[in-house]
């Protein structure tokens, strides 16, 4: 076990625990010792010193792709874990759509045991709700579970079989544990490249209209509503699927879901002049829809947000805007990108955006969520807030050095990530 | 020697062209536009001289890059640059190592490696001309990207109106067919607004793009009232993969519907022009009667084709400053 520590000097944001101001932090044995608004330095612990910085509850990424097994060259489960360290991230779950998929439970370990040893974050696997992802069979649920899997999803792949939805949704009460939805109806989107309105009009390339995910959003609240299952629908993109699940929570439908940093910041306009690197799935949609997610996640309809991280090789997006693949990354960005969209704007208090990238998500994945309270595992993601930087994909721990925020000022930056007592890296220059 | 006083051109003069590319019509101001017009107008007079070549591009290298099957853009093309004097290869998808795997960029930059001057590139996918323009120092011609611009097809069409019109500010341009898959279709409407025509898109709802009067146009299903007020009748190919997709019932509802026969056309102005980019599909979006008949402008448009990408060619590879020359 490392030494212990003594985080001095910070402003702590913890929502679950409800404390905000300026508290010092012990930590031992990896866990959550005390945190009292001041704590004596004695001999042997090892100083952290906060002043200036946000202390809080390490960020949890319920939506990332890395790739491997299979696409090494567009990212490892190690780069991956570089990136989300320098993201502020303590753990991640990545998508089963490698190659070979992550369908059974020999799968999940392997991504388990390459997780534990780059061993910079929590990889918590999400585990393939079909066989190969192909939408015809269940997958093992209880042998993906009991492997490791966080939750289940198709992701990539929507599942368009309603029956087959339906069994998930009802097997799936047996772990207590959410079915992922990506939301899209293949039949309405297919070809599409792009959000359908007047910049797909105007560039002429094949429209994906907001509607290929709201039906599917509808259909689903409607399965989880009779058969009482957890459905947690992935990277919303438009008004209706916010207004949909709106409308279901107040009915007490069990649904949970997560909006990407990109979609709350971006619209359909990044497309302009064919930019691929602002291509992805779902795409990004009109300004009347970026808004309605900004107040999803204000008044809580969107629980979490989840960077739907997606690294590709240079060569792969610098293609024209149809070939290039859908996907952007995002764990070194969301943060910044985050505090730009929905803190500077005063839609959500820094509070309740920690809420958003921690407390939220971490409860969906199943960690306790309860925050930084004694005997809780010590994972802190420390803050500059007033530290800005320029987004330069070429920089970053990721292979995919692409990103729509390339050029951006971003206001904020992460200085340590600590997990479980660990001190994980610092700033872009470390990791 | 009477021939460089004409071809001194009215116009040619008064706007330096400085665009390495042409890769749509969106970018250019209304003067670039009327620029390349009298630059072409000014070239028409080459095609019609025993001896059709002047030495304008002499010692230039020009490719001709269709990854979509075309015959007369490829051809107007070729025989533009070759009345310029240029070298001209063609590369067609097929004979291309695309077919190998090979990326479109590293096609393209093996080609600059030749020290190329110049890329014609048709494409299936909106937004190739630009990809390259943005890799190579070669000029790029877009010759048809997708469903989003074929500007030369526009410039012909605009020298075709002017021609037959005197003008185009003030005329109203309708342009009936499938809108949302047509390149064809956005350029010109770029073309004819800055030049101050008014357009309307006509077509069924399948085939009218979202938000397309956004953009400054007027849409109607309604194919009479289309006809009805228009200076000039632009007329779209419907091709047989729309009908797989579900986009129109079948061909002959759409002829029935819209199709252009004698007919319909005795709803119209009396001086009016009618217009199609080629190839026709005969009896589905016009009748042989219209094609060949009087009021029909075809095949003048090819003829300026041929005027408006040797003016394009000229004006991208050409120094700005240089006179058009006469012949040797």
């Amino acid at each position: 076990m490392s030494k212990p520590l003594l985080i001095v000097g910070g402003t702590v944001i913890d929502p679950a625990a409800k404390r905000e101001g300026r508290f010092d932090i012990l930590v031992e044995d990896g866990a959550i010792a005390d945190v009292k608004p001041s704590i004596r330095a004695r001999e042997g612990l090892e100083a952290v010193d906060a002043a200036g910085l946000l202390v809080v509850p390490g960020f949890v990424d319920l939506h990332v792709h890395f790739r491997e097994p299979g696409r090494e060259d567009k990212e490892t489960i190690e780069t991956g874990s570089r990136a989300a360290v320098r993201g502020g991230f303590t753990a991640v779950c990545p998508m089963p759509n490698t190659d070979p998929v992550v369908d059974h439970g020999g799968a999940v370990e392997w991504v388990r045991h390459e997780g534990g040893r780059v061993g910079l974050v929590d990889v918590l696997p999400i585990g393939a709700l079909t066989r190969g992802e192909r939408g015809e069979e269940l997958t093992d649920f209880g042998e993906l579970f009991e492997a490791g899997c966080i939750a289940l999803s198709d992701d990539g792949r929507p599942l368009a079989n309603s029956l087959l939805m339906r069994r998930a949704l009802e097997y799936a009460k047996l772990f207590n544990r959410p079915i992922i939805q990506h939301a899209e109806d293949p039949s309405l989107s297919a070809g599409g490249v792009m959000h359908e309105g007047l910049v797909s009009t105007t560039l002429g390339l094949k429209g994906i209209p907001s509607e290929s995910e709201a039906v599917i959003v509808a259909r689903d609240l409607s399965l989880a509503e009779l058969t009482g299952g957890w459905v947690h629908v992935a990277h919303l993109s438009c008004a209706k699927s916010v207004e949909l699940i709106r409308q279901a929570k107040r009915r007490g439908v069990r649904v949970t879901c997560e909006v990407t940093p990109h979609h709350l910041a971006l619209t359909e306009e990044a497309v302009a002049g064919f930019n691929a690197d602002a291509k992805v799935n779902p795409p990004l949609r009109s300004e009347q829809d970026r808004q309605a997610l900004l107040a999803g996640v204000a008044d809580g309809t969107i629980d979490c947000i989840a960077t739907d991280h997606a690294p590709h090789t240079d060569w792969e997006k610098d293609a024209d805007f149809d070939s290039a693949p859908f996907g952007t990354t995002g764990l070194e960005t969301a943060l910044g990108v985050c505090v730009r969209a929905l803190v500077e704007p005063k839609t959500l208090s820094w509070s309740r955006l920690i809420e958003t990238l921690s407390t939220n998500p971490a409860r969906i994945a199943g960690l306790d969520g309860d925050g930084l309270i004694a005997g809780k595992p010590a994972n802190l993601t420390l803050i500059d807030p007033k530290a800005p930087w320029t987004v330069e994909p070429s920089r970053f721990a990721s292979k995919g050095k692409h990103s729509p925020f390339a050029g951006w000022e971003l206001p904020c930056r992460v200085v340590k990530v600590i997990r479980r007592g660990e001190v994980m890296g610092s700033d872009p220059k470390g990791v | 020697m009477a021939d460089a006083a004409v071809l001194a051109g009215p116009s040619t003069q008064t706007l330096q062209w400085t665009k390495k590319d042409l890769l749509g019509l969106r970018e250019l101001s209304a003067e670039e536009i009327r620029a390349i017009l009298a630059t072409a107008e000014s070239f028409r007079e080459i095609s019609l001289r025993p001896i059709k070549k002047v030495p304008a591009l002499r010692g230039r290298t020009v490719v001709n890059l269709f990854f979509e099957p075309s015959t007369r853009t490829r051809i107007s093309f070729e025989l533009a640059a070759k009345r310029l004097s240029a070298d001209i290869i063609n590369i067609s998808a097929s004979s291309s190592s695309l077919a190998k795997g090979e990326t479109i960029l590293d096609t393209i930059k093996n080609l600059e490696a030749l020290k190329i001057d110049v890329v014609i590139i048709r494409h299936a996918a909106s937004g190739v001309p630009h990809l390259l323009a943005r890799h190579v120092s070669a000029s790029v011609i877009n010759a048809g990207d997708g469903a989003h611009e074929h500007p030369t097809q526009a410039l012909l069409d605009l020298l075709t109106i002017q021609q037959k019109k005197g003008r185009l500010d003030g005329l109203r341009v309708s342009i009936i067919g499938d809108i949302a898959h047509s390149r064809v279709a956005r350029s010109n409407i770029w073309g004819l607004m800055k030049l101050g025509a008014a357009v309307t898109v006509c077509g069924p709802p399948t085939l009218i793009p979202p938000h397309i009067e956004q953009l400054g146009v007027r849409a109607t299903y309604d194919v009479k009232e289309a006809i009805r007020e228009a200076d000039v009748l632009m007329l779209l190919r419907i091709q047989h993969e729309r009908q797989e997709a579900a986009l129109v019932p079948s061909l002959r509802e759409y002829r029935l519907r819209y199709g252009l026969d004698r007919e319909r056309l005795k709803g119209a102005k009396p001086e009016v022009l009618i217009m199609h980019p080629g190839p026709i599909n005969r009896g589905v979006e016009m009748d042989s009667s219209v094609a060949d008949g009087p009021y029909s402008v075809i095949l003048d448009q090819v003829t300026n084709g041929l005027a408006v990408r040797m003016a394009v060619l000229y004006l991208v590879a050409g120094t700005s400053k240089a006179e058009i020359p006469a012949d040797e």
